[in-house]
């Protein structure tokens, strides 16, 4: 066919395209980070403190001591977990916002269980019954909004937010009627002994938590991109009209979906408590849920991404808190440099899509 | 001579893999329809997304009234007085008809409906089309859908009017109608460009001729030459310049003229056997703004196309998607070789061998930002050879993708391009191939050719009847009559959710077509 052989004579070189469109893509992260730095040390210089000695509080104890490190690491198995939850829902066009109800619930589960279960059971199993029974947990907490999403179309964003108010307070409302441990004052559950956590990797302080957290992420991107079952959530979330026509039973990968992500969020709070904390307090509530919310949108729904965001965010959130404390700014100001480093995400992502637009793309 | 309302000059535009247009200057204007013509893929959407400001150009320029502007968003082209009906329905179809044309203007004015609502009926008139301006968008057929684009590119009142394959919707009378209506929005001055794949509408309506032919302007026919000339030799002309010769196009030129039906042939249909699907009764539930069946009945053997004719909005789209099984039935029963299909759903339909070629490519055939190779394998997701247990080989998608592409000459600059980024009449040959594929036993077109020019649409036509001559039965729904009459067995006509009637296709088949069309009962 000369017409096509023509066509395919006047093609440009599609080398040169793909290396623009990596360093388009390291430039579209890199240069938010860049100017939140800069704005945020613009701040501290008014408020009269040294930003380089705080951005090298902040590196040193969320990177680059031991210790910190350590920290950083520890930390990044819930947010882990949370991303995975959402990336699924996400990828499938379903706004999942009851993250926080759904982690909190399956750590008061998991605190609740496991302390019960010490002595009945060998380790192993008390750890992998309390993940299991956590993550159904969450996952039943997600059957009403997914329900009512995929029988009568109700906006999820809305009933999810709302089951999250929920089981935060049943949450709350559980630790203090039922599982409150009567030796303490403070309401709280029964402690996890140390040595029935979770274990440590090697001579660290870190839990093992993190690497059942990394393989999730890393399933969850294969399930994505890899199985029929990821393909049909994409086609659901990109078109649903299109899953429909392809004869995609909707209603019920809409309920799968909703329930898998709630359930690795709940294993998220499970793996918080058996590797890190051992009880919930009642009122505890690190509201991870939300945080992560962008860091997904920023990795574009991409597992390797989400690991890359989360490790960054990690190493702030953990140096941060330090750093405020040394030289002397309110602990929140961390949440200042995420804030801007939100917009200026934003901002620039916004402009990569104009440019886009512009050469047609 | 006059300066031209609007011209492009050098214009070229690549995209990753191919240059869509490749230094094309033309001239737009006042009181002059300019007919643009190319085989799919030629370029001839991209340079009116240049003039609508939906895409900037690579090198060259664009001027109005003889100055260079740049045009930087589909705003920018509004306030230049350049109003565009896209090939792709862009309204947003949550909204409702009136919602949709009011979006538009200065926020303020988004509260008044009065003013709205005026301007909504002087449009309906001057259309001649009757919409409730409360109909939710997405419920309208497409057909209708397209009037509302019509008129909220008219809705200012603009100097250039673009139309992208306004008529590949539309029956004969309201292509008649939209003739009019742009006959006399060219008689009040206002410069118009038309694209279409019908050469009998180019001639009839168009004052200049304009050719593309992978991306370069390749010919053109200035209205001092055309109205010199017969619609003959117009034809002959155009077709030479579209694809290099006159003789060997002969019946391209016939179908793309519109004189396809003395092609029809003859074929012989075994009724005596059991029809392969029989429909008793069919109904389903009112949607607002479209219509539903209201009791259908029709026997459909094997080997035979049944073609469906009507005006748009008669309650095709819901037969086609009942018989898909993409839509419930209020009451009737479905039989396929005997068997009681009603309650089943897609994929049962599917294993049992129906087919249904969507007539909405973007808005549920395809996924656009997925790649041609997963949109060709989108209904047989889990399905062996493509999946095994359930993991993807997509090794073995892209290798299938590759045979189809070059099967239906489809062009794609590869398998992976997302699909949304090919032309309209290639998306089309991907919705095709990937019905036309597999082992079927009924299929169900619906607008199978909209949007491919002419020897694609020769090769649809060859195909369905090809696989009409294995024993598929076909049914084609189409607003073109003359493409029924082509490759139809027997007709029938929709009308207002009743099939009015089942004509046998041969002599006088158009007149009693036609009466159909109107309401009346079969002779
Ligand atoms: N946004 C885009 N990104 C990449 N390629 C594109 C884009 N838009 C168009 N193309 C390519 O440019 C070429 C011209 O496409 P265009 O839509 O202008 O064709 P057309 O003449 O309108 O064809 P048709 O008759 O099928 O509608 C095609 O090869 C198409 O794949
Ligand atoms: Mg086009």
């Amino acid at each position: 066919m000369t017409a096509e052989a023509q066509q395919v004579a006047r093609r440009g070189a599609p080398g040169s395209a793909g290396a623009r469109d990596a360093m388009a893509s390291v430039l579209r992260v890199a240069v938010p980070i860049l100017l939140a730095l800069a704005v945020g040390g613009i701040i501290l210089l008014v408020l009269g403190k040294d930003p380089l000695a705080y951005y090298g509080y902040v590196a040193r104890r969320g990177l680059l001591t031991w210790g910190g490190l350590q920290e950083t690491l520890t930390r990044m198995s819930p947010l882990l977990l949370i991303a995975a939850g959402l990336i699924v829902a996400f990828r499938a066009g379903i706004w999942n916002l009851g993250g926080d109800g759904q982690f909190l619930l399956a750590a008061v589960i998991t605190a609740a269980l496991a302390p019960a279960l010490v002595g009945t059971l060998p380790k192993v199993a008390i750890l992998v019954a309390c993940m299991i029974v956590s993550a159904a947990v969450a996952a039943l907490w997600a059957v009403i909004p997914a329900v009512l999403k995929a029988r009568y179309g109700i906006n999820e964003i809305i009933t999810s937010l709302m089951m999250s108010f929920l089981g935060i307070s049943f949450a709350n409302v559980l630790v203090k009627l039922f599982f409150w441990d009567p030796s303490t004052t403070v309401p709280q559950t029964r402690t996890l002994p140390v040595e029935e956590r979770l274990p440590r990797l090697f001579d660290t302080t870190i839990h093992s938590g993190v690497l059942i957290a990394l393989a999730v992420v890393i399933l969850v991107h294969l399930m994505m991109t890899r199985t029929a079952f990821g393909l049909k959530l994409q086609v659901v979330g990109a078109n649903p009209a299109a899953a429909v026509h392809a004869g995609l039973n909707v209603p019920w990968l809409t309920i799968a979906t909703f329930t898998l992500s709630a359930a690795l969020i709940g294993l998220g709070g499970s793996v918080e408590i058996l590797g890190v904390f051992g009880t919930v307090r009642a009122d505890w509530n690190p509201a991870f849920g939300l945080l992560v919310v962008p860091l997904v949108f920023l990795a574009r729904f991409n597992g390797y991404a989400a690991i890359a965001f989360t490790l960054f965010f990690s190493a702030l959130m953990i140096g941060g808190d330090s750093a405020a404390r040394r030289i002397g700014v309110p602990q929140h100001f961390v949440l200042v440099l995420v804030a801007l480093l939100l917009i200026f995400l934003a901002v620039v992502e916004y402009l990569d899509h104009q440019r886009r637009k512009r050469i047609g793309a | 001579m006059a300066v031209p309302v609007a011209a492009v000059r050098n214009v070229t535009k690549r995209f990753p893999g191919v240059v869509a247009n490749d230094g094309v200057s033309l001239e737009f204007n006042a009181g002059e329809i300019h007919v643009l013509l190319g085989e799919n893929g030629a370029g001839k959407s991209t340079l009116i997304g240049i003039l609508a400001g939906m895409q900037q150009p690579d090198e060259g320029e664009i001027l109005i009234g003889g100055r260079p502007v740049r045009i930087t968003s589909p705003r920018a082209s509004l306030e230049l007085g350049i109003g565009t009906v896209f090939q792709h329905v862009l309204l947003v179809p949550s909204l409702t008809v009136i919602e949709n044309l009011m979006l538009g203007g200065p926020w303020w004015r988004n509260l008044l409906r009065g003013p709205a609502l005026a301007r909504f009926r002087e449009l309906s008139q001057l259309l001649g089309v009757e919409i409730d301006p409360d109909a939710q968008v997405g419920r309208l057929s497409l057909g209708e859908q397209q009037q509302v684009e019509i008129m909220r590119a008219l809705w200012r009142g603009e100097k250039v009017l673009i139309l992208d394959e306004p008529t590949s919707m539309l029956t004969p009378q309201g292509v008649k109608d939209l003739g009019a209506v742009m006959k006399r929005l060219r008689d009040k001055g206002v410069a118009l460009i038309l694209i279409t794949h019908k050469l009998v509408e180019a001639y009839e309506l168009g004052d200049r001729i304009s050719v593309l032919r992978l991306g370069r302007l390749v010919g053109a026919l200035p209205p001092e030459r055309k109205r010199a000339m017969s619609e003959q030799e117009v034809t002959d002309a155009v077709i030479e310049m579209m694809f290099g010769t006159v003789a060997q196009h002969e019946r391209d030129a016939e179908i793309l003229v519109g004189r396809g039906r003395r092609t029809h042939r003859a074929r012989h249909v075994d009724r005596a056997g059991p029809p392969r699907l029989q429909a008793r009764g069919l109904a389903t539930q009112a949607t607002r703004g479209a219509c539903p069946l209201r009791g259908v009945d029709f026997d459909l053997w094997p080997g035979e196309v049944l073609g469906i004719a009507g005006v748009d909005g008669n309650g095709q789209k819901h037969l086609a998607e009942m018989l898909a099984g993409q839509r419930a039935a209020a009451s009737g029963t479905i039989l396929l070789d005997g068997r009681d299909i009603t309650a089943d759903a897609v994929p049962e339909r599917r294993r049992r061998g129906v087919r249904y070629v969507t007539d909405e490519r973007l808005g549920e055939g395809t996924v656009g930002a997925f790649s041609v190779a997963t949109n060709l394998v989108l209904k047989e997701i889990g399905a062996p050879p493509f999946f095994r247990r359930g993991v993807s080989d997509w090794d073995h998608i892209h290798d299938h993708a590759r045979a189809l592409i070059k099967r239906n000459d489809i062009r794609t600059p590869s398998e992976k391009t997302p699909v949304a980024k090919l032309s309209g009449g290639n998306i089309q040959k991907v919705l095709l191939a990937r019905e036309l594929n597999a082992e079927a036993g009924v299929v169900i077109f619906n607008k199978p050719t909209y949007g491919l020019d002419l020897q694609n649409t020769r090769l649809a036509h060859e195909r369905i009847l090809a696989g009409a001559d294995q024993g598929l039965a076909t049914i084609v729904i189409s607003t073109d009559l003359d493409e029924l009459l082509e490759i139809s067995d027997r007709i029938g006509v929709m009308f207002q959710g009743h099939l009015a009637g089942i004509v046998e296709n041969g002599p006088d088949v158009e007149r009693k077509v036609g009466l159909l069309m109107t309401g009346a009962k079969a002779a």
